[in-house]
């Protein structure tokens, strides 16, 4: 079995995982929530059609999106250094996480707003209600079903770049299975790190749906 | 008097990518105030696009809009919107927000204005009075039935005041019991509110329970307005004549056969004109289709009636009909 100097660096391990996934996930939906919203109110036959900002902001997405993982975090290197003064670690790989994760978000975001609808966002044009207001009450307000659905897939899919970045000196579990798992061959640690990585997603996905289903006002009963 | 809505030369056309649509072709209208106004026309005769180009959620490509004297194209975007406020809107579709309880959702277009929200709280309790569903405050849409979230629809429509109320095809979700019971409170806030109602539908029963004036729109075109007593009783554009008779399929047998349309006015539906006519003309008729509908509080009715095939007879019918002031019409022609 494990022993419990293991034991306590499988959990600080865990604690790091934990703390750059909810970190970057954060970062990455203070990006990715805006230009998502952008992408629904500036698309052509939006709230306020942009087609240039709509365009750029599309391509930007589609190329930052369609970018693998790992190269991501390889180029964004320089940045986490100049940010955190660091090119490894946790916090640098906060960096590339909140990179490499707010495409994606603003996607999610996107087509969660996309549901929203057009019938509600015109009665609410029909009230007198400006843009902003649309976005704020109508479209988050409606979509927040759809939002925390949304949610509880980044953080999965940001849990998932999280192990992956250990390959590359990122920290936590991802780390810990590289290093003990892959470099010294040790497969009880490295099932370790699989089993709390399951029930991270485990957790993440129970909260995300509990959540959602207690907000949800469309089910009855 | 100032109209209320003037709809003057509107065109909208939709540029599509390979297509073009022209919604609307150089419609002009007027609304007045204190009127429950039908526009009426077949599905995708452009009704809705008529009705958004009222409060100018859709700009139309030609002509504008007045409300009350105000040229809706002279406004800035911010006008706009706050001339929306005294124009509501319910529709189809009922259009609540979900993930609101049915108070929240009455205070809405408040919220958007601004009103504070311990009194739009007292206003929409009180609204909810009006449509009857005070003990649904707490609930969400998902649990009301199709007539309920109409009302709470009129209930937020009414919340902010307003001077007109546009309904686009608010009853046709529903069975016609509820069809009639949302008709009903309709015109009971035009009489008590005075507020002016634009009713778009595609049925001419709607038009008859609570319309005063109607427009008929055909493909785009205005074919014909005026009182309803007017249209339906004399119908002159195919368009009109069509909606008239709209579901009626009995008028298809007719076909080839002498038949004529007689609609009772004030007095005369109260005397047995048809028994007496066959007793006079010592002929029977076919009655094809009968109904009595009350009109703005005239008991107003609507008989075809197929005459015998006897020349002479069928002319001494049509002559004992008109001598008691009946309008009377021959509808061979456009009985297809
Ligand atoms: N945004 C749009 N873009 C392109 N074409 C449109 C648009 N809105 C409406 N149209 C077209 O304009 C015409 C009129 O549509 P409209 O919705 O006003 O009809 P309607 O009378 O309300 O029909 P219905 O009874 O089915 O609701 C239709 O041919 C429709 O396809
Ligand atoms: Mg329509």
């Amino acid at each position: 079995m494990l022993n419990s100097a293991e034991i306590s660096m499988l959990l600080e391990a865990t604690g790091v995982s934990v703390y750059m996934t909810l970190v970057s996930t954060l970062l990455a939906y203070v990006i990715g929530l805006p230009v998502g919203i952008l992408l629904v109110v500036c698309a052509p036959g939006g709230l306020k059609p942009k087609t240039v900002l709509h365009k750029v902001l599309d391509i930007v997405v589609n190329i930052t999106r369609s970018i693998p993982f790992l190269i991501l975090m390889l180029l964004a290197t320089p940045l986490a250094r100049a940010i955190t003064g660091k090119s490894y670690g946790a916090n640098a790989t906060i960096i590339s996480l909140t990179l490499a994760a707010a495409p994606f978000i603003a996607r999610l975001v996107e087509s969660s707003l996309l549901e929203v609808d057009r019938g509600v966002i015109e009665a609410a044009q029909s009230m007198g209600a400006g843009t902003f207001a649309i976005v704020k009450k109508v479209l988050i307000g409606e979509a927040r079903v759809s939002l925390i659905v949304g949610s509880t897939i980044a953080l999965g899919t940001v849990l998932g770049y999280t192990a992956m970045s250990g390959a590359i000196g990122g920290g936590g579990l991802g780390d810990v299975a590289i290093r003990y798992g892959y470099s010294r061959w040790d497969t009880k640690i490295l099932l370790a790190t699989v089993v709390l990585l399951v029930i991270l997603m485990q957790l993440i996905q129970f909260a995300g749906t509990k959540l959602s289903r207690k907000l949800d006002r469309r089910l009855t009963g | 008097m100032e109209p209320m809505i003037k709809i003057e030369n509107v065109s909208k056309t939709f540029r599509g990518k390979e297509n073009t649509v022209e919604a609307l072709k150089g419609i002009t209208l007027e609304i007045g105030a204190g009127d429950i106004y039908g526009i009426i026309g077949m599905s995708g005769a452009g009704k809705s696009t008529l009705v958004r180009c009222l409060n100018f959620l859709e700009r139309p490509t030609e002509g504008t809009v007045y409300v009350e004297g105000r040229d809706l194209s002279a406004m800035s975007e911010k006008e706009l919107r706050r001339m929306r406020t005294s124009v509501a809107m319910i529709f189809q579709h009922f259009n609540l927000l979900m993930q609101r309880t049915v108070l929240d959702n009455v205070c809405f277009p408040m919220e958007i204005a601004g009103v504070p929200k311990k009194e739009a709280r007292e206003r929409a309790r009180r609204y909810l009075e009006i449509v009857e569903l005070s003990d649904k405050e707490k609930a969400y849409p998902a649990q009301l039935s199709g007539g309920q979230k109409q009302r709470v629809a009129i209930a937020r429509a009414l919340a902010m005041d307003p001077k007109i109320l546009l309904c686009d095809e608010a009853t046709s979700a529903l069975d016609p019991t509820t069809t009639r019971s949302i008709l009903a409170l309709l015109k009971e806030i035009n009489q008590k509110y005075g507020i002016t109602i634009v009713i778009i539908t595609h049925s001419m029963e709607v038009v008859q329970e609570i319309c005063t004036r109607v427009a008929i729109i055909d493909a785009g075109v205005l074919a014909e307005s005026g009182t309803v007593e007017e249209v339906f009783a004399s119908p002159k554009s195919k368009a009109a004549k069509r909606l008239v008779f709209q579901g009626e399929r009995k008028v298809a047998l007719m076909k080839s056969k002498r038949c004529v349309r007689i609609v009772f006015t004030e007095n005369s539906s109260f005397e047995p004109v048809i028994a007496n006519m066959v007793l006079e003309c010592r002929a029977s008729v076919n009655i094809l289709l009968a109904d009595t509908k009350d009109i703005g509080g005239i008991a107003r009715g609507q008989m075809v009636l197929q005459l015998p095939e006897d020349e002479q007879t069928a002319e001494k019918m049509i002559a004992y009909l008109k001598e008691r002031n009946l309008a009377v019409e021959e509808l061979t022609d456009y009985v297809e």
